[in-house]
């Protein structure tokens, strides 16, 4: 933990530290008040700012792989599972670094809007071709009979029903993808955690940050939970 | 029992030439030839695994031809002799003739997520170009003529089998098609409402000239209904004739045995 702290502080080195020197307390409220603020800011500009935009892009991405393997010919239709299958078998870890090394002129903050975003959309492919697989073929068949044009059977048939089952599920990947921002130290980029950290690094207290970070997680996770439920109700129709 | 005389002489609206349909290696249909009139009713009967279904999901398109040719007003629908060679014809030729054509399932298939009225405008809109007020207009029409006129909101999970069949009569009969799949479009309803549905497409027969091309068990409707009645066995049509000739003095011996079975059943 301490050299991780160690190295945390050599890279950024941007925190408001207070100044408490002590290391016998075990909790002290007013450390913990004074270093809220700091572990919000990360919190907004990097732990959710990341999760958001990095889940409208798996949203997106995740879907529109889904029906491009669906649609694509046979090779084409192949490359790209393969692909997928190679992003979501690595570790986001290695695909941060490699970005973050081999494309040395990118933002981290790019960086790391990109992995997330692509990372987690091969998940979502996932997640919405078992959705898209539930749609029984009579509603396929009824498309065909009624000689509707692809967009249409998509986005008014097979997506519609498609999402009902996939909702809960997508959820549970932003909820993951929130859990996995911790790994941005990799790249330097100074979220939640990595701030907590380095406000250890500096004055040897960890509960106070640690257990902040936690409870941050925790309601964020919560209200994401009840964000994904009123969606589901949403989007869901009468069976 | 109808006739029909005028049709004679002109384009079949249907026509089989040689249909041959595989499954893997396992062949339904084999040497298929018939053709249907325009405005006529015909019936296939034959026992289970004769082909009845497969015969309309080939005119549909929702199956592979495997060999041989369909014709729609004498326009190839799947594949096509060019050059002496049996070639398919491209998807856009296929769409187009496709629109002429609707089906009735068995399962009734609408839209979950749509409403009634937004199941039966879908199409029409977007697929032939209608106004949505037009759409809705003649949407509402067919609605009074199917007995659901209040309906129009609903969502088909908040109907009746009965009434969700009537909807999807209804909402084929939106696309003004010239021909009419019906298959087995009241075996999975409950028995007092079979005759609702059947009276409807008497009425649609009795005022409109689609052809029809139907899959039925219930004999009466398909005596009262048909032109003629087609009896498909081991994927060959062994006998086609005139209801009348069909029910009551069929020349094939296994006509004789298929049909005692059946109307010895009900
Ligand atoms: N997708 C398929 N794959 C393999 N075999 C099939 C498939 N669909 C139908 N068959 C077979 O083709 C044959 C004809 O089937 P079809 O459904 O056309 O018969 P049918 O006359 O409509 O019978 P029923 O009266 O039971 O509805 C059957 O032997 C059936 O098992
Ligand atoms: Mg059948």
């Amino acid at each position: 933990m301490n050299t991780l702290a160690m190295l945390t502080s050599t890279v950024a080195g941007t925190v408001d530290v207070p100044d408490i020197d002590d290391t016998t307390s075990y909790w002290r409220w007013d450390f913990a008040w004074e270093v809220l603020p700091e572990m919000l800011r990360s919190f907004f500009q990097v732990t959710l700012l990341v999760t958001v935009v990095g889940t409208l892009i798996a949203v997106v991405l995740g879907l529109a792989l889904a029906i491009l393997i669906r649609v694509l010919p046979r090779p084409l239709a192949w490359i790209i599972t393969w692909i997928a299958n190679f992003i979501r078998m690595t570790p986001i870890v290695v695909q941060l670094l490699v970005l973050f090394y081999g494309f040395v002129w990118m933002e981290p903050m790019t960086i790391a809007l990109l992995v997330y975003g692509i990372h987690y959309s091969t998940y979502m492919s996932e997640v919405y071709r078992a959705g898209i697989d539930s749609v029984p073929t009579g509603q396929w068949e009824a498309t065909t009979a009624l000689s509707m044009p692809a967009t249409r059977v998509w986005s008014r048939v097979i997506i519609p029903q498609a999402l009902r089952s996939t909702v809960p599920s997508l959820g549970n990947y932003a909820i993951s993808m929130f859990k996995d921002t911790p790994f941005l130290i990799a790249i330097s980029v100074m979220e939640m955690v990595t701030t907590a950290l380095e406000i250890g690094g500096f004055t040897y207290r960890y509960i106070e940050t640690i257990t902040i970070a936690g409870l941050i997680f925790l309601v964020a996770s919560y209200l994401t939970a009840v964000l994904v439920n009123r969606l589901e109700k949403r989007l869901a129709y009468q069976h | 029992m109808p006739t029909n005389t005028e049709h004679q002489q002109t384009q079949p609206v249907i026509e089989f030439q040689d249909v041959e349909k595989r499954y893997g290696n396992k062949t339904v249909l084999n040497d298929l030839s018939f053709k249907i009139e325009r405005g006529e009713r015909v019936t296939l009967i034959g026992p289970s695994g004769s082909g009845k279904t497969t015969v309309l999901r080939l005119v549909m398109t929702l199956e592979e031809l495997t060999g041989g040719y369909v014709f729609i007003d004498g326009k190839p629908l799947a594949y096509e002799q060019r050059g002496g060679k049996r070639l398919p014809v491209s998807k856009r030729d296929q769409k187009q003739l496709r629109t002429r054509i609707g089906m009735v399932f068995q399962h009734f298939n609408l839209f979950p997520n749509m409403t009634v009225i937004e199941n039966m405008i879908e199409a029409p809109v977007h697929v032939l170009g209608k106004s949505k007020a037009e759409a809705t207009a003649r949407a509402h029409e067919l609605l009074a003529q199917v007995g659901l006129p209040d309906k129009a909101d609903a969502h088909p999970s908040s109907l009746s089998g009965g009434q969700q069949q009537r909807v999807a009569i209804a909402r084929a009969l939106a696309m003004d098609p010239e021909i009419l799949l019906l298959d087995e479009v009241t075996s999975a309803l409950d028995p007092e409402v079979v005759g609702d549905v059947l009276q409807i497409l008497r009425d649609v027969a009795a005022t409109t000239n689609v052809t029809m091309l139907i899959v039925t068990h219930e004999m009466s409707f398909a005596r009262d209904v048909s032109h003629r009645v087609m009896m498909l066995d081991g994927g060959k049509i062994i006998e086609s004739d005139d209801p009348e000739t069909i029910f009551t003095k069929p020349n094939n011996e296994r006509t004789q045995q298929f049909l005692s079975a059946v109307l010895g059943n009900d």
